[in-house]
């Protein structure tokens, strides 16, 4: 059984809401659409206050090569354009939409039907790619045209699709694997295509048998696509540790997946490249996973972007009395939400509640120097010393200790006795020492 | 939704393990007990009030100077002074009077961990610290131990030499190593700590059972244990076989003495050794090595906490030059 070689941990996989199928969540009365819901330039909006726009509709166009245009998730009329809070807790630009009906836009192919064969060429499945407004869906939301275009002198030679969902809480990928695996396998040969690559591995961590049993004898059916079983252990759905485990070749501190040949996308993404692709259909929903111990109802809804995140927190059964934070995104690597009244964005992949108690962090003790957060560090860095150095504003000493490679997985801050604040201060030193390359560099 | 306003902040990662710092500290201390059990069976009283005084003694500076001298919440519970009170008992002989051993850990608490800082600074092993302040200090008391079976005896227990100071001597007046043995317990009696020596040595057996529970739950990891025992048994070994008559056999040197206490307790205390595993085995040759060294051309029949503090010394030296194996440094294709 493959997986990383170094470091890495097991936190509680909490996975409730696995058995649960994708529920198409209601459309609410409002939707708020922030122009950048994707990494890059924000999108520039082409409607005005008053317009009527149908579902489906472009509503801000893509500002350059690495951005995304956004669609309008709904039907109805645009209330107003202004500055609102979005997941991060700052106001950002967004698109008010009051919803009128659910009129869908007449290009858009909404039989059931699975397609399996396109005459479209590879040019044409990026442009598609690339009008859909599709990104990364694993949470990341890198524009994934962008990484369908292999730059001169390199060469993509293996896809890789990201189904290890190795964040404890999150079943959204695991359900969209289940119940869309045909799409997801078309998807999969549509990439294969546009990158002219013959192989394809999905990796998927063990403890989802059902979608590996699944997707093993369905991928019979296409050439060169392939599941690989992977051992359980966080974080293995990052990029660098999934490239590992599945190749065995290290991706080289500061370059790209595609320098050692392989290019990643979650299974999410694929799912939405295919209905971008053979159904015509922008990105404008996507799979949220609402889940805590407390929660009435823990879900997997099929939600439209811009749809307020209390409004999901209610369908799964309101929000428990002894809420004390919500997550945007995973245990791990997800952030804490200040309000409920921001809206699902191209990003969102789960919404986790944890209870008064579990939200707390225990007392800070001193560094009892046991290396636990070296030992599981996944990127061979050691955080004692990186949170050391950052604490103490020694900014060249945390570069030359490669702060940069940090993926701020949290396997360190998970694993240390002590309680320290190791990410905390490593964000810290990674936030200075990017500040202190662009000076160099100008 | 009247509870959103008390939502929780922070940053991710918003789910932690549960392991603490006490529960590690608790773990050392029941690793201890098959040896602590061991040293009641051959010393009984005078074990018994050896490491309560020290245990207690240990306790008491750590509040007493958190409290009143570095003015912050004294953090007993922790469990790390307890743990050096226990192996600082563990490294004296079971007669030492009271007073020396309060001596012994003030000099371990204060000296050695609060002056720099409390737990998690100190740059040399606290226990090992008292213990040699105390060798030097009160050679006659620190050497003299009590013969085993002196149960009900404490200060006025009856004392002898160790297997290594016999050996020692022995080998220094011109008798043959073969002679010498017949003079010491069988080994298969020194490995249930049948035998004179500090108080928590004795028993290898003991000390390995509580080694093997800590490796278990990943408190220790075996690169230090092994580097030790390795470099202990190969260079003892070669020593050997230029000339049995003159130095021990290897296995000789395993079984008596601190070896298995120091490269089980003493030297993998995480706060005094290398951050990486590399380091470690370094670190663990560097204090085989100087053990030997000292036990066989010293002056002194035992080197074991010598040679831990003195490798002490090296650890920031060893941490700053040898690093983890940084993920993509090495391009590898497959």
């Amino acid at each position: 059984m493959k997986t990383f070689p170094k470091g890495g941990v097991h936190p509680p996989e909490n996975k409730i809401s696995a058995a649960v199928p994708i529920e198409m969540l209601p459309i609410p009365e409002t939707v708020i659409i922030h122009l950048s819901q994707h990494l890059g330039a924000p999108a520039q909006p082409v409607v005005e206050k008053g317009e009527q726009v149908k579902v489906g509709q472009l509503i801000a166009k893509s500002a350059g090569f690495v951005s995304a245009p956004i669609h309008s998730p709904v039907s109805g009329t645009i209330e107003k354009i202004e500055s609102v809070p979005d997941t991060s807790g700052y106001k950002k630009p967004a698109i008010i939409i009051k919803v009128e009906g659910d009129e869908w836009i007449d290009t858009i192919d909404r039989s059931p039907d699975l397609i399996k064969e396109t005459i479209l060429s590879k040019e044409e499945i990026i442009a598609r790619i690339s009008e859909m407004g599709i990104v990364g869906l694993g949470g990341a939301t890198f524009p994934s045209h962008v990484k369908m275009m292999i730059p001169t002198g390199k060469k993509a030679e293996i896809l890789i699709i990201n189904g290890v969902e190795c964040e404890p809480y999150l079943t959204s990928d695991h359900r969209l694997m289940l119940e869309r695996s045909e799409e997801l396998l078309v998807g999969i040969s549509l990439v294969m295509k546009a990158l002219g690559v013959s192989r394809a591995v999905i990796g998927i961590e063990r403890n989802k048998p059902d979608a590996i049993a699944q997707l093993t004898s369905l991928s019979g059916q296409y050439a060169g696509i392939r599941v690989e079983p992977l051992k359980v252990k966080y974080p293995q759905g990052g990029e660098k540790q999934l490239i590992k485990a599945i190749t065995g070749r290290e991706v080289p501190s500061g370059k790209l997946p595609v320098d050692v040949g392989a290019v990643v996308h979650n299974v999410g993404t694929i799912v939405a490249v295919y209905e971008a692709v053979m159904k015509n259909k922008p990105l404008f929903e996507r799979v949220v996973t609402v889940t805590g111990k407390l929660l009435e109802r823990p879900a997997n809804y099929l939600v439209r972007i811009g749809t307020p995140i209390e409004f999901l927190v209610k369908a799964a059964g309101g929000m428990p009395e002894d809420t004390g934070k919500v997550i945007n995104g995973g245990p791990m690597m997800g952030k804490a939400l200040l309000s409920l009244a921001v809206p699902v964005s191209k990003g969102t992949s789960g919404i986790v509640l944890l209870s008064q108690s579990a939200a707390r962090r225990k007392p800070v003790m001193n560094c009892i120097r046991c290396r636990r957060c070296s030992s599981v560090c996944p990127m061979g860095l050691e955080p004692y010393l990186l949170q050391a150095l950052s604490e103490q504003a020694r900014w060249d000493e945390v570069e030359a200790n490669r702060v940069m490679d940090c993926i701020e997985c949290g396997s360190c801050s998970f694993i240390c006795p002590a309680s320290r604040p190791l990410v905390d201060f490593i964000r810290t030193g990674k936030a200075n020492v990017n500040r202190i390359i662009r000076e160099r560099s100008k | 939704m009247s509870s959103t306003n008390q939502l929780t902040v922070a940053h991710s990662p918003h789910q932690f393990g549960d392991d603490s710092v006490q529960k590690i500290m608790y773990r050392v201390l029941f690793a201890l007990v098959p040896a602590f059990a061991v040293s009641l069976v051959f010393f009984g009283l005078g074990a018994l009030i050896v490491t309560g005084v020290a245990v207690v003694s240990c306790l008491a500076f750590e509040y007493l100077i958190a409290r009143f001298i570095i003015k912050t919440k004294p953090t007993l519970w922790d469990g790390s002074a307890a743990v050096t009170g226990v192996l600082l008992a563990f490294n004296v002989p079971s007669n030492l009077p009271v007073w020396m051993i309060i001596i012994g850990s003030l000099v371990a608490i204060g000296i050695a961990k609060m002056s720099f800082g409390g737990l998690g600074k100190n740059p040399f092993n606290p226990a090992l610290a008292g213990r040699v302040f105390l060798l030097v200090s009160f050679p006659a008391q620190m050497t003299s131990w009590p013969v085993v079976g002196t149960r009900m005896n404490y200060l006025d227990a009856t004392t002898g030499a160790t297997p290594l100071g016999i050996i020692k001597e022995g080998v220094q007046n011109g008798q043959p190593v073969s002679e010498l043995l017949a003079e010491i317990p069988e080994y298969s009696q020194m490995l249930l700590g049948n035998m004179s020596g500090s108080l928590g040595e004795i028993s290898a057996l003991a000390l390995l059972l509580g080694g093997l529970f800590l490796l278990w739950k990943k408190v220790i990891t075996w690169h230090i244990p092994v580097s030790i025992i390795g470099t202990v048994l190969l260079f003892t070994g070669i020593l050997w076989g230029i000339n049995p008559e003159k130095y021990a056999d290897p296995l000789f040197h395993l079984l008596p003495g601190g070896i298995m206490l120091g490269a089980l307790f003493m030297a993998t205390d995480m706060v005094t050794s290398p951050m990486t595993s590399v380091g470690q085995i370094i670190f663990g040759v560097g204090i085989g090595l100087i053990t030997v060294l000292i036990r066989v051309f010293g002056a002194y029949p035992e080197g074991v906490s010598f040679a831990i503090l003195i490798m002490n010394a090296f650890v920031p030296l060893i941490n700053k030059y040898v690093k983890p194996k940084r993920f993509g440094e090495v391009v590898k294709h497959g």
